[in-house]
């Protein structure tokens, strides 16, 4: 009835309210009541959502009372944490500061000096829509300022960017001066002397091997690395996480890695010492990687207006056969409009020497045998499987123009177009790569400069296949005569045994006689 | 990237190399807007520039009022006149896939693409020849659309869902806090949710409805597919290794994000080797 089920209601009301009443009565020591402290708890509760919440509620409550009576004036002060940006902003400071002993009114600055004009190359690349900002472009230059100062380098350039994973590298491109760069020629020393370490340790192995069988496997040859200042190691490179942190030598590139950098595709992580696992394995760490993209990158897309530089003449007779590779600027370039330069692509030539299947610029001829290995030759049957002398290798000339670059999938491995159609006579002219994507040159009157931003991969077309891992190697095939005859062996056995039967019987008579013979004498 | 902001946060997101020169800039600042008037948007997004081997393509979004649904694209070629890119169908996302060859910068070029499947029926095996044909605007939007679909990202908070399903930006969102931007797990997927409805309530019962309405980026497959970096000191950077050009951009402790596509338009299918 509803009379009861109101008088239940009222009851239960009249219980709740008295309940709550209770809660809300102040407790005698302090001012706090039950009621105001869970609601507050279970408010911070809501707001939080701390895990695990039952372990810690009585410690939450804990922490509210105390709350509630904290004292604001602390006299321990909360020492602010060090972020990174604040320690990068430390590092960078240094690039802005002057160092001691340079006078701006000193004449050294009217001499031509090595470091690069990189904001005006800043403002042309964002005409082309390239770029990396304005206040970053700035901070660049003055690191490369830094690194042009503490190097002997005669030229510098700033090569790019290339971007990893975790982080990325700017990249510098120098040009030592002559009799400069001696810091890393002990680590290029190794180098050689670890490839005729391991020449060394052929001859002996053979040597040995010589006296047991005719080993069928002739280990490769090792591909010499060019020398410094040549072919593919002309440019020493530094790279350097962000501008205002030290530059590092990035080391010489061997044709070895180029090759194995030619057939894996991996991204970089920003560490130098990074290992890279791969199929087929490749020589070295991460630096050695980041080298051999950079120079894959510069022998593909370095480019410049035809006619900017011409070959330097040289002396003597020349060869017709041996490329030439001296290249020096023309000083009646005279520039090319343009238009011109935008819309064909025979006005761009490349100044870098392409990197041939070898792995090098100048083609290398391994069929020449030292003279230490040719003592070991195995008679005059190894020489006639020996193949014919391979051909060198060619590739194309310097200087031919990007038209005659070959096409991915029937389209131009180059794009070239003008920087703007509004205003045509203050625009430039831009290149672009569509086989490394990220490499980019303009061209302007009598100025062009090349640079790549991008993650340092060549666009594959159809896709990148990794290579088939090598077929197992072969066990030396089982025949006549090296398995072991066993009648045969049976029977040298058997006639070994019946003659050292013999030997002892005729032995033991002999004994026997001499003993005999003893006895006799004693008899006597 | 937003309309109104697209002068500075173009800054931040030139890390990637790629940045519009200043005659582009200038000429989205005023078309921009024209746009807005015209189709009523409430907000318009440069999206961002696919490179062709003639001409790049300028790609901009329009927002009405949600802001995950009815968004219209449009694509331009010297980001003055602006054209309306047609909607896709499912068929035509997954036969741009199959596509591996550069924009060309005709909107009006045709691709054709044979792909032969072998397929066993019984004990033949019956070789099916399977041709694709689109226009390049169909693989444009395509192209756009998958882009959104798999790589766009936001910082967690940034939009609320409203009970009653709309989208909208969130303007208390005050940024993610210095050592919240570093973790992968503080930005979503602006797109439809994949994984959400597949979590156990166990896992939703730390998530809060009206933020958490979006899938995670740490639950992408293959993890270590997106870049997490921060450039210059506090700006986070998140780069997209699925697709090459995509970058994010977070200034954390401030409400400024947003992320921009500049690449060639082809996805990487190959990122399992190269990671």
């Amino acid at each position: 009835m509803d009379t009861s089920e109101e008088v239940h209601y009222n009851e239960r009301d009249l219980a709740a309210k008295s309940f709550k009443a209770f809660l809300l009565k102040s407790s005698s020591k302090t001012n706090l009541n039950l009621y105001d402290h869970l609601a507050q708890l279970l408010t911070k509760v809501m707001d939080e959502s701390p895990e695990d919440v039952v372990e810690t509620f009585e410690d939450m409550s804990q922490e509210v009372k105390r709350a509630g009576l904290q004292n604001t004036q602390s006299t321990l002060r909360d020492t602010t944490p060090i972020s990174t940006a604040t320690v990068l902003a430390e590092q960078q400071r240094a690039l802005f500061s002057r160092k001691a002993g340079e006078d701006p009114a000193h004449e050294e600055y009217l001499v031509k000096t090595p470091l690069p004009n990189v904001p005006e190359l800043a403002f042309y690349l964002e005409q082309a829509g390239v770029g990396l900002g304005e206040e970053e472009m700035h901070r660049v230059f003055l690191a490369l300022k830094e690194l042009v100062d503490t190097q002997p380098l005669q030229r510098c350039r700033f090569w790019g960017k290339i971007l990893g994973s975790e982080s990325n590298y700017f990249v510098a491109e120098g040009e030592f001066q002559e009799g400069g760069g001696e810091e890393d020629e002990t680590a290029e020393e190794e180098a050689r002397k670890s490839e005729h370490r391991v020449d060394d340790l052929e001859a002996v192995a053979e040597h040995t091997v010589n006296l047991l069988q005719k080993s069928a496997d002739k280990s490769m040859p090792v591909v010499p690395m060019e020398d410094k200042g040549t072919g593919a190691n002309k440019y020493t490179y530094f790279v350097c996480r962000e501008p205002g942190m030290p530059w590092v030598r990035l080391p010489s590139v061997t044709p070895a890695q180029i090759i194995a950098a030619r057939q894996i595709c991996k991204f970089f992580t920003g560490r130098l010492d990074a290992p890279i696992a791969s199929s087929p394995p490749f020589p070295g760490n991460e630096a050695n990687y980041l080298r051999a993209q950079i120079a894959r990158i510069s022998a593909s897309t370095q480019v410049s207006p035809l006619g900017f530089y011409q070959f330097a003449e040289e002396e003597g007779e020349e060869d017709e056969e041996t490329p030439r590779y001296s290249l020096e600027e023309n000083p009646d370039f005279e520039g090319i409009p343009v238009s011109e330069m935008a819309e064909s692509l025979s006005t761009w030539v490349h100044h870098v020497p392409h990197i041939l299947e070898q792995g090098r610029c100048v083609w290398v001829d391994l069929a020449e045998k030292p003279e230490e290995l040719v003592e070991e030759e195995e008679g005059d049957e190894d020489r006639e499987d020996e193949p014919d002398k391979p051909e060198a290798e060619v590739g194309p000339p310097l200087l031919t123009p990007v038209s005659e670059d070959a096409e991915i999938n029937k389209t131009p491995s180059w794009t070239a177009k003008m920087s703007s159609t509004l205003v045509s006579q203050f625009a430039i002219a831009v290149l672009r790569s569509n086989l490394w994507p990220g490499a980019y040159s303009f061209a302007f009157k009598k100025k062009f400069e090349n640079i790549y931003v991008g993650w340092g991969l060549k666009f594959t077309g159809e896709g990148y296949n990794p290579p088939a891992p090598p077929p197992t190697q072969q066990a030396y095939p089982s025949g006549p005569e090296i398995m072991e005859d066993l009648e045969v062996g049976l029977k040298e056995k058997q006639g070994v045994k019946s003659t050292l039967e013999e030997r002892r019987a005729v032995e033991e008579e002999e004994s026997e006689e001499a003993e005999g013979e003893e006895e006799e004498e004693e008899e006597d | 990237m937003d309309s109104d902001s697209l002068r500075y946060s173009l800054d931040l997101v030139s890390g990637c190399g790629l940045t519009l020169s200043c005659e582009q800039r200038a000429a989205l600042q005023t078309s921009l807007l024209i746009l807005k008037r015209n189709y009523k948007f409430s907000r318009v997004l440069f999206w961002g520039k696919i490179l062709g081997l003639r001409s790049d393509y300028f790609i901009a979004h329009g927002i009405t009022e949600d802001e995950m649904r009815n968004r219209k694209t449009l694509y331009s070629f010297n980001c003055v006149d602006w054209h309306l890119l047609p909607p896709v169908t499912e068929a035509q996302l997954a036969e741009v896939s199959l596509l591996k060859e550069h924009f060309k910068g005709d909107p009006s070029y045709e691709y054709e693409h044979t792909e032969t499947r072998g397929l066993d029926e019984g004990d033949e095996a019956v070789v099916e020849e399977i041709t694709v044909k689109m226009t390049e605007e169909t693989r444009l939007a395509a192209t756009v659309f998958n882009i959104d679909r798999e790589v766009s990202v936001v910082p967690r908070g940034a939009f609320i869902k409203t009970p009653s399903g709309r989208v909208q930006v969130n303007r208390c969102f005050e940024g993610l806090s210095e050592s919240e931007a570093r973790k992968l797990s503080s930005y979503l997927h602006f797109s439809e949710p994949q994984h959400l409805k597949k979590k156990t309530i166990l896992e939703t019962a730390d998530l809060n409805p009206s933020i958490d309405f979006l899938d995670n980026l740490s639950e992408d497959t293959p993890k270590g597919s997106w870049s997490l970096q921060f450039e210059r000191g506090s700006i986070s950077v998140l780069r997209s290794l699925l697709w090459l050009g995509l970058t994010f951009f977070h200034v954390p402790m401030t409400p400024q994000h947003g992320y921009i596509y500049m690449g060639d338009g082809m996805k990487n299918h190959y990122l399992p080797f190269m990671l």
